[in-house]
């Protein structure tokens, strides 16, 4: 069989160099995501007339474009209406591209779990002369994180592989780095398996953090 | 001192309160009373304004709020005047018995954690709770949860407590407990004002009854006058058959 394990073992460290790129993009998205899905969810659950329709609009329309799409759009798109973009790098675009794809993902979840928190918490805390918003960060919001965090694991783990469309924008980041590797040796199938079982790896380990962040935070609830 | 002056509620078309005229004095305990559906938790909600009443004006200690136009700030200083104490106890479910207690003085009146947690064992010394000072509601039975929300309440020194069915969620080995936290409030100077089932406690602890149907106050007076002896043919027939739920609970 044409199968060389000692070049999958030469390559798997050149490889995960790019481990630190995927990470940065995925974990910055995700930052900002969660920032912005936030604030998306909780103008949607506001009943303040037209504004929560805006948010439900911005909700279907990054949830319905593929992400390929939007990355060409803000990378190669925006700079021809607004020439001052054209200096952005493409690190940044795809930043914001994958920004925006999950927060849209992550305003539906977060929003989900805003209202899987019993009414009477809030209750109580107005009851107690709190405001709204010491009430909403301080009691609403962890028990809402506990209720999401399964949902948002799942989005990151989708954006850590979607990641790999960056190579696209031409970033050099895992992905890219094993095509480059691949047209060189020829030897696609040990070159792509390393970098999928790369991906995997991460995802293995970042399930691991979850489940203790979920222990975590669920410490309160356990009987 | 708590006024109420033409207090209206409707949810929709629906009328659930029609013309609520109330007066309760500094120190006082009022049992609140009537048929489920009557508006009795609606008429509390409405004091602190968990509800937006339709209409009326509402005067708690030196705070005087017309329902019609008031602003956050308004409702706030409202809502300082009362605490809550809820059938479902709604205690913070991620906070720890001592910092559900102490939650609001952190927050609302800044005060140092120190002083705070000092504050909190005490009231919970009083409940009966230190040692479960540390554990979270969830591991709480339902009295002790209950217990723990009479402490918050008290925290905030409010000038009134505001109870809507305390016991009525609780397992009947449990009611006991509660009630005799709230007997032992009732003697001190803080008002109270009590909605409940239980005739037999309302009796013992209230000033005054007042009796609820349809979302109008129907008769109200002292205990003797309005569950002893009560001369209106509806609160007769409410009586009786509450006298019957307890007679067939206790068979
Ligand atoms: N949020 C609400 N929306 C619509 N109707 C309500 C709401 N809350 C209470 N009601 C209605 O108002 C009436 C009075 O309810 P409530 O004050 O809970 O009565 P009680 O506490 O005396 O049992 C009931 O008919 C109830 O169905
Ligand atoms: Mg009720």
């Amino acid at each position: 069989m044409n199968f060389d394990l000692q070049y999958m073992l030469e390559i798997s460290l050149q490889i995960a160099k790019y481990i630190p790129i995927t990470l940065l993009l995925a974990i910055v998205s995700m930052v900002f995501a969660i920032i912005i899905g936030l604030v998306v969810a909780l103008i949607r659950n506001s009943k303040i007339f037209g504004i929560t329709h805006l948010a439900g609009l911005y909700i279907s329309l990054f949830r319905g474009m593929p992400t390929l799409v939007q990355l060409f759009i803000i990378y190669y798109g925006l700079p021809q209406l607004f020439p001052s973009l054209s200096t952005m790098d493409a690190i940044m675009a795809a930043i914001i591209g994958f920004s925006l794809k999950e927060s849209s993902y992550l305003a539906e979840i977060f929003r989900a779990g805003l209202n899987s928190v019993d009414k009477g918490q809030m209750e109580a805390g107005l009851a107690t002369g709190m405001k709204r918003v010491q009430i909403y960060s301080r009691i609403i919001l962890p028990q809402a994180a506990l209720n999401a965090l399964p949902a948002t694991g799942n989005t990151f783990i989708s954006l850590i592989k979607e990641t790999s469309l960056a190579f696209t924008l031409g970033i050099t980041e895992l992905f890219a780095e094993g095509k480059i590797l691949a047209s060189a040796s020829m030897r696609f199938f040990e070159t792509y398996l390393v970098v999928g079982l790369i991906y995997w790896l991460l995802v293995i380990l970042y399930s691991w953090i979850q489940k203790y962040l979920e222990i975590w935070l669920s410490k309160p609830l356990r009987r | 001192m708590i006024k109420v002056r033409n207090l209206t509620k409707h949810f929709g078309d629906k009328q659930v309160l029609t013309d609520i005229n109330l007066d309760i004095k500094t120190g006082e305990v009022v049992a609140i009373i009537g048929p489920s559906g009557s508006g009795k938790s609606t008429l509390l909600r409405c004091l602190n304004l968990l509800e937006k009443p339709s209409n009326g004006t509402i005067e708690i200690k030196d705070v005087k709020l017309n329902t019609q136009k008031y602003k956050a700030r308004d409702a706030y200083q409202l809502r300082q005047q009362t605490a809550m104490v809820f059938q479902h106890y709604n205690l913070f479910k991620n906070k720890t018995a001592l910092k559900n207690v102490i939650e609001s003085l952190l927050v609302s009146s800044k005060m140092k954690k120190e002083e705070a947690i000092q504050i909190g064992e005490n009231l919970l010394k009083r409940v009966g709770l230190e040692k479960q000072a540390h554990q979270y509601p969830a591991t709480l039975s339902g009295g002790q949860q209950q217990r723990v929300s009479i402490a918050r309440a008290l925290a905030v020194k409010p000038h009134a407590i505001l109870f809507d069915e305390p016991t009525s969620a609780l397992d009947p080995e449990l009611v006991n407990e509660v009630l005799q936290v709230i007997r032992q409030l009732s003697k001190e100077d803080t008002t109270m004002v009590i909605v409940t089932h239980e005739m037999q406690f309302a009796k013992e602890v209230a000033d005054h009854v007042i009796f609820m149907a349809d979302g109008q106050i129907i008769e109200q007076g002292t205990p003797e006058q309005v569950i002893e002896h009560s001369l209106n043919p509806r609160t007769q027939r409410f009586l009786r058959q509450a006298g019957d739920e307890t007679d067939g609970a206790a068979r």
